[in-house]
């Protein structure tokens, strides 16, 4: 089976939201940059169990600068095969679809496997993009993929339950929690990374079609108040007097 | 942040928060390798070692079932080459990852440091073809537990004095004697073991479990290093197969070659434990308020804060230049001295400063303070005292033996 996993870069869970000058871009000075988890975890990870038991090859896709590179080589340290870079920025959803659509197109893959959204913008545009420009069935936020012969099997939340799909493929995926256990890279692992091809190819033209306008953070925290839990008085004096909720 | 008034017993301080501290960017000189590495035995550590590494310490017991993991990470013998079950990585991944295994504790770094230094390096330089190949695999891949048993009852400091002894006989080595201090020695399945032979020239063997007249009783009673098991080798007329010697080995300076690796790892290690420490009580100042204040506003605490952190980065500093050094082939076994010693000595000085820091917390389990402080003490002695080491740097620079 010929696997494709699209991996991004976000900042790390720890990092220190900020925006440049007039909140016109992300202030990215001193942050530290991890694979998007969903992408690692699960999708690639997946991707990796299937190639165990079937055979087949795990390539990972990303579109970013050079500035990427580190985390694509941890996708190759912690097993795919092969790696392409896409060199531009990812400027939003829709470029980054156009661009992961228009390589995927050149080879033929049985599986397509994305994280079910970045953890900074949250979007989860780029895999059901991504499958509309493929002219490919979609299954979104899905725990789990088993293979029942030559058909996918996705189990997917909904509301109060879980759905169990069957499709054809191929097919674009995006993976939850669930569908797989994080590996950490070894250090054979990481040292074969070193030895794996890393392709890196040019963008092709696409018109932008979106404008980040403006990033604003959230109000400030106000403090915290803490109230024994006997004084059950005082909580209600505060909800109605400072809260004015009640 | 104001509104965090009080650490409570229970909270979430047993959850490991760890960041990493780099003040003057000194993993800007470490390849992609090093710091994919670092990553990894951190998250590592993160998954398997901090959530039960203050319970076993408690109980004083080794959490044995780590070694599979320590191997499948690759943490044994490193910079060994691939076909001998190494890494075929550099000095500088060696350290780095040795720094974060002792981040978690000091204990399992020794269960690495031991297994790669002590045991797969002295069978990988001075080992016959057939021992490297019979031995290393299992050794990396953690099949086999290793011990390296060097110090005697009556001889730490001056292994020169070793009374254990090898007699020859036909196709066979007796061997005699016992050591003591021996990091796995109870749970291992081989053992270096360097003794005297006929000429009294000091010879090492490896002696596998269940050999007649062997045995390895374990060491109570030990308030550091208490997630590591440390135990005696007793041979009573052990016969050990010639094929069993190391035949390259001649001398005292075989393991102390070995030592000069594993003290090199141990360079690095300790660094590990600071930042723990450090870390631990930077969070720890910003968060507990006193007099209305975060105590990290206080002049006193930022004293110690600020001094932490500027050990902490001279360290790194010695661990990286020791680290090229090392690659290259050049770092002396005097240079190696001088890291250890400074770096373990900073360790302990930064455990007891931020043990203060956390006030009452500090002595409580709740926080890896005082386990780190506990097992620096052991690391402070073992691979060569804290004194000795100072010894071996005075008579390098002056050329005068102090110990004649
Ligand atoms: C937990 C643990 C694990 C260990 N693991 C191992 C292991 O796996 N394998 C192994 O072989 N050994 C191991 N050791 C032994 C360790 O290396 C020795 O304890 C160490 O070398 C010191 O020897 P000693 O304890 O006999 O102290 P001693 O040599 O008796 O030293 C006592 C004190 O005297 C000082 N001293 C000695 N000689 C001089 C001198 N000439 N000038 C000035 N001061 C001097 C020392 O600095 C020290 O302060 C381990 C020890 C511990 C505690």
């Amino acid at each position: 089976m010929k696997i494709l996993v699209c991996i991004s870069r976000v900042p790390d869970t720890e990092a220190r939201v900020a925006f440049t000058a007039e909140g016109s871009a992300f202030d990215e000075s001193g942050v530290t940059f991890i694979m998007n988890p969903y992408d690692e975890w699960y999708a690639l990870v997946r991707a990796l169990e299937l190639k165990e038991s079937l055979g087949g090859s795990v390539t990972v896709v990303h579109v970013g600068t050079a500035a990427s590179d580190p985390i694509i080589r941890k996708a190759l340290a912690i097993g795919a095969d092969d790696a392409v870079r896409i060199d531009a920025e990812a400027s939003s959803a829709d470029f980054t679809a156009r661009q992961l659509a228009a390589f995927a197109k050149s080879e033929n893959y049985d599986l397509i496997l994305c994280g079910k959204e970045t953890i900074d913008y949250n979007g989860a545009e780029v895999p059901g993009m991504l499958a509309e420009l493929l002219g490919l069935p979609f299954v979104s936020h899905a725990e789990k993929l088993e293979m029942e012969g030559q058909k996918f099997v996705l189990t997917r939340p909904v509301t109060g339950g879980t759905e169990v799909v069957e499709v054809e493929g191929p097919l674009v995926v995006s993976a939850a929690k669930g569908m797989a256990e994080q590996r950490i890279p070894n250090m054979r692992g990481i040292m074969m990374a070193k030895r794996k091809p890393l392709k890196v190819v040019p963008p092709v033209e696409v018109e932008e079609k979106v404008q980040f306008v403006h990033f604003e953070l959230p109000p400030a925290k106000k403090e915290v108040k803490l109230i024994d839990p006997e004084n059950m008085d005082e909580l209600v004096r505060l909800l109605h007097e400072e809260a004015k909720v009640i | 942040m104001a509104h965090t008034t009080s650490i409570q017993k229970g909270s979430t301080a047993k959850q490991d928060r760890f960041q990493f501290h780099d003040y003057y960017l000194v993993e800007e000189l470490l390849s992609e390798e090093h710091r994919m590495a670092r990553a990894a035995v951190r998250d590592w550590v993160k998954q398997e070692v901090s959530p039960i590494i203050e319970d076993y310490a408690e109980r004083a017991e080794c959490p044995v079932h780590l070694f599979k993991g320590l191997a499948e990470i690759g943490a044994f013998g490193p910079s060994l080459p691939v076909e001998y079950g190494g890494g075929g990585m550099d000095e500088i991944a060696y350290g780095v990852i040795m720094q974060e295994l002792e981040r978690g504790d000091s204990g399992i770094r020794s269960m690495a440091s031991v297994q790669g230094s002590l045991v797969m390096y002295p069978i990988f330089r001075y080992g016959s073809e057939e021992q490297k190949r019979k031995y290393l695999p299992k050794l990396g891949s953690g099949e086999f537990i290793g011990c390296f048993g060097l110090t005697e009852p009556d001889h730490g400091s001056n292994p020169a004095g070793m009374t254990s002894t090898l007699r020859k006989d036909a196709d066979a080595y007796i061997l005699n004697g016992a050591k003591m201090w021996i990091t796995n020695s109870p749970i291992a399945d081989i053992a270096v073991v360097w003794a005297r032979d006929d000429e009294g020239k000091i010879r090492g063997v490896i002696v596998e479990k269940g050999m007649k007249g062997f045995s390895a009783p374990e060491i109570h009673g030990k308030w550091s290093l208490r997630a590591s098991i440390t135990g005696e080798l007793v041979f009573e007329d052990v016969r050990v197969p010639k094929e069993n010697l190391l035949p390259e080995a001649e001398g005292l300076k075989a393991p102390l070659s070995c030592l000069s690796k594993a003290r090199y790892g141990i360079a690095w290690g300790a660094i590990g434990a600071a930042l723990d420490c450090y870390d631990s009580a930077l969070r720890y100042a910003k968060e507990r308020i006193q007099f209305g204040k975060p105590i990290g506003q206080f002049q006193l605490t930022q004293k110690k804060l600020a001094e932490m952190i500027t050990e902490i980065t001279k360290a790194q500093l010695l661990a990286w230049r020791l680290g090229v050094l090392a690659n290259e082939g050049r770092a002396s076994a005097a240079q190696i001295s001088m890291a250890k010693r400074n770096n373990v000595y900073m360790a302990l000085q930064i455990a007891r400063e931020a043990r203060q820091i956390h006030g009452g917390m500090g002595i409580t389990n709740e926080y890896p303070i005082m386990r780190h402080m506990m097992n620096l003490e052991t690391v402070l002695t073992y691979e060569g005292t804290h004194d000795i080491h100072l010894l071996i740097t005075g008579q390098d620079i002056t050329g005068l033996s102090a110990f004649k």
